[in-house]
């Protein structure tokens, strides 16, 4: 088998293994959480005979193995179970409100990418200039302040002060695109606040790195454009840490969102998990919980694939 | 001056001018702001309501995991949401009396055992079928029995028997209740087509709305039910908006993007109240945070001691600093002027002596424990802290201990012997001190166990007679006051707030937003 591909299906089985680990720690997690779930369900008002009732069509009274077996099987098949709270089909409700969350990353990582990465090149043509001062200097500043502060402080201007977009993010069906991207206008700019420096100091330390090599002095020697040299033989070179940082950060635009959500009362998987926690409707939280996890898993895996493939040794072995 | 005053206020109320213009018209003519506000408030009203246009609402209180079904209505959004589409047999009037709504006209027997209701003739759901006395036999038997989930058990408990005769609704209670026509204004009792026991969560129902889309906890989309029997709702789309972060709510108002609010935090409705569009209700309401003890548990069951701490609560320290102005004093018990009958007791006041004077002769020594948690009121952790300061200037220790917000309800109020929580509080007394201080109520959340007090709680539902009546319910206040477990330093205010880009705003009485109504009642001006 071809050296590159062996790692790619080593890769991509250790994931699978990682997730199923992960559905263990999740379901194990749920199990330890204190107090009964049938009660906590029903609240200070049940009765025994309630509590039986509920225990039952829980199957709580089932040994812990067979629960997780069941509940492996159902997710397996697609089936993530229902709501407790309101007995609606979780994977229906989750299919809408991940299409939104995933939406919202999308055009985050649309806008906060290349700019990332444009800004980490000119950050690399003008190293220890004011330009590359300037942009290290407020990239850095955006990603120390918590995100829901930024989200605030531009609510507060943006939306309020300025008047020029609006401070509620909800989105629904039958809106057009454009008055979508105008709904999610400031969550995107602050998820991007929030993700730029990482990628961009990761763009303009891993460039770095290769301009110390000898065929960069050769490119220079050659009389090539510094912008030239950066961008066709820096930038193709430093490709693996850049996608790696690039991926985490998709990653955390999709699980880590949480906080944006709620402040821009936006109707995506983060909202969605926080109502169901506080009412301990395990099975929802079960659901997110995997599903977070598997798009995290699934992304650094591809980071990983990404990585080993763009390096031509491992593509083309002796 | 009178014409050019006459002029503006007119095209104020036609939205032909904003408010800021008015104001400064106003201020151009010699008249001072509050009169101008107050006249331009009343041009407005003048001009009467308008129909037509798009009202938007932003709201706290709803979560992904809502239902439709007005049996399981548990927080502000269900309550709003169901009474656009539905309607009880009574509700609250403004004045505090009732309004027919459902019922044209009601009676009781002279014992308050049989009440008959006239069910309103000529009155359509909105999927076209016309109201009959057995849909509303069937709505009520729906939110009675031991199956039931309904959040109105409680009240249909009492109910022996119910049946239909032509087009009158008859129920027979076990024992008299002069109250339950107020009773039956909650609302889960909406009245559904066959009860709703079709399709429980349809949103098939008389009101002035109709439910176009639903997205629990993100939006709901109504559109004006021409058909409604009383005419009422006035813009012809209303869209909610499920904002249940503060800020975002507060930035959604000023920003215009909703037309409306409930919930204005306490701390920065003086901030909102002065942006220029911007306008903050208060209405006191029943609604009171408590400071509880179960009085069946040492050291709670000493009188002495649970006195030294009512003498140590500094009421107005707590109205100040954590209502910051919004609400009035409680005095221990769980009533005041927004119930029916409410005779005033005299104010217990903060008075270390007399705590020092209590707490000697309790002969305690050992703090006492209070637990409090973030969720069982806002700013509870912060009134804890006072009530220790307070507290400790009569030489009486208290030791706070904070405890989760998850879980607080179920492990640690109505469990645990001393803590922090609240009451939104009900319609009437007999309910209220039913619910929660009657010994062998579910939610006796203070293990209050008073003999006499349960007689005349039983007595008062039975008597007719108003006066006997007020005089029941405030020795039952006098009880409670002396002898209860109940600490009430403060009744809080509802706070709601507009734009000037609807109009009609007016006192009710019950929940926030007029009573829940605001969308309805209210009107799009611009």
């Amino acid at each position: 088998m071809h050296p590159a591909m062996k790692l790619v299906a080593q890769r991509l089985a250790l994931g699978i293994f990682l997730l199923f680990l992960v559905s263990i720690l999740i379901f194990a997690g749920t199990l330890i959480l204190p107090g009964d779930v049938a009660q906590s369900i029903l609240g200070q008002s049940a009765t025994p005979e309630a509590l039986a009732n509920m225990r039952e069509k829980l199957g709580l009274n089932e040994p812990p193995m067979t629960r997780y077996l069941d509940w492996l099987g159902g997710i397996l098949t697609g089936d993530l179970g229902t709501a407790l709270t309101n007995g609606q089909d979780i994977a229906t409700s989750i299919g809408s409100r991940l299409g939104n969350t995933l939406f919202l990353a999308f055009w985050a990582a649309v806008a906060s990418v290349p700019l990332a990465i444009f800004l980490g090149l000119v950050a690399v043509r003008y190293r220890d200039r004011w330009p590359d001062k300037l942009i290290s200097g407020i990239t850095l500043s955006t990603i120390s302040i918590p995100e829901f502060l930024i989200g605030y402080v531009l609510m507060y201007f943006v939306g309020v002060k300025l008047g020029w977009a609006p401070t509620v993010a909800t989105i629904y069906d039958g809106m057009s695109l454009g008055e979508k991207l105008n709904a999610i206008s400031l969550p995107v700019m602050v998820l991007t606040l929030v993700v730029l420096a990482h990628m961009m100091r990761m763009t303009r330390a891993a460039i770095l790195n290769v301009m110390q090599s000898a065929y960069i002095e050769t490119a220079e020697l050659k009389g090539l454009t510094m912008f030239t040299i950066i961008w066709r033989h820096a930038f193709p070179n430093s490709i693996a840490p850049i996608v790696n940082v690039v991926m985490l950060n998709l990653a955390y635009l999709v699980v880590g969102v949480v906080v944006v959500e709620v402040v821009f009362t936006y109707p995506g998987m983060g909202q969605y998990l926080v109502d169901h926690v506080s009412k301990r409707d395990l099975p929802v939280v079960q659901a997110c919980g995997l599903i977070f996890a598997s798009v995290y898993i699934v992304l650094n895996m591809v980071a990983d694939i990404v990585s080993i493939l763009s390096n031509p040794r491992l593509r083309h072995p002796k | 001056m009178t014409d050019q005053m006459d002029y503006f206020k007119k095209r104020a109320a036609l939205g032909l001018i904003g408010r800021r213009e008015f104001m400064g018209r106003m201020s151009a003519v010699g008249v001072t702001a509050i009169a101008a506000q107050g006249m331009l408030a009343s041009a407005v009203h003048a001009a009467g309501p308008q129909k037509g246009g798009t009202m938007k609402v932003g709201i706290s209180g709803g979560g992904s995991s809502d239902s439709l079904d007005p049996a399981l209505s548990a927080n502000q959004t269900q309550g709003m949401v169901s009474r656009m589409w539905g309607e009880p047999l009574l509700e609250l009037a403004d004045d505090g009396g009732l309004e027919n709504r459902l019922a044209e006209e009601y009676s009781a027997s002279a014992d308050a055992k049989t009440w008959t209701f006239k069910i309103r003739s000529g009155v359509q759901f909105s999927n076209g079928k016309t109201l009959t006395a057995d849909d509303v036999m069937a709505t009520m038997a729906r939110h009675s029995g031991d199956e039931t989930e309904s959040g109105a058990l409680g009240i249909m408990r009492g109910i022996s028997n119910m049946r239909v005769d032509g087009d009158m609704f008859i129920i027979e209670l076990e024992t008299g209740n002069a109250d339950l026509p107020y009773l039956l204004t909650d609302y889960h009792l909406l009245i559904q087509p066959n009860g709703g026991s079709d399709d429980p969560t349809a949103a098939v129902g008389t009101g002035p709305y109709v439910l176009k889309s639903s997205e629990p906890g993100v939006r709901f989309v109504f559109e004006r039910n021409d058909n409604h029997w009383a005419g009422e709702g006035n813009a012809s789309t209303i869209e909610l908006l499920v904002i249940n972060d503060d800020t975002a709510r507060m930035a959604a108002l000023q920003s215009g993007q909703i037309h409306m609010a409930n919930r204005v935090p306490p701390r920065t409705a003086g901030l909102v109240g002065r942006g220029p569009n911007v306008t903050v209700h208060s209405k006191s309401g029943p609604g009171h945070y408590v400071f509880i003890a179960h009085t069946n548990t040492s050291p709670f069951d000493n009188r002495d001691a649970m006195l030294a701490l009512k003498y140590g609560m500094n009421r107005q320290e707590m109205v100040d600093k954590i209502l910051f102005g919004y609400g009035s004093v409680g005095n221990d018990t769980p009533i005041n002027a927004s119930y029916p009958l409410f005779t005033e007791l005299e104010q217990r006041e903060y008075d270390p002596d007399k705590a020092a004077f209590h707490w000697k002769k309790s002969g305690q020594t050992d703090p006492i424990l209070l637990r409090t948690s973030d969720n069982s009121f806002p700013g509870a952790p912060d009134a804890a802290a006072l009530f220790q300061q307070s507290l400790s200037a009569a030489g009486v220790p208290l030791e706070v201990k904070r405890e989760p917000n998850d879980g607080y309800w179920s492990e640690v109020w109505n469990n645990k012997p001393f803590c922090t929580s609240y009451w939104s509080g009900r319609p009437v007394q007999d309910q209220m001190y039913s619910t929660a201080y009657l010994s062998t109520a579910d939610w006796n959340d203070t293990r209050f166990n008073n003999e006499q007090f349960d007689q005349l709680l039983v007595a008062a539902r039975g008597e007719t007679n108003v006066a006997t009546r007020t005089q029941m319910y405030a020795d039952m206040g006098t009880i409670v006051h002396n002898e209860g477990g109940l600490i009430c330093p403060m009744f809080n205010d509802f706070i709601d707030a507009t734009t000037d880009k609807v109009a009609g705003w007016g006192d009710t009485k019950g929940f926030s937003m007029m009573n829940l109504y605001a969308p309805v009642k209210m009107w799009v001006t611009a």
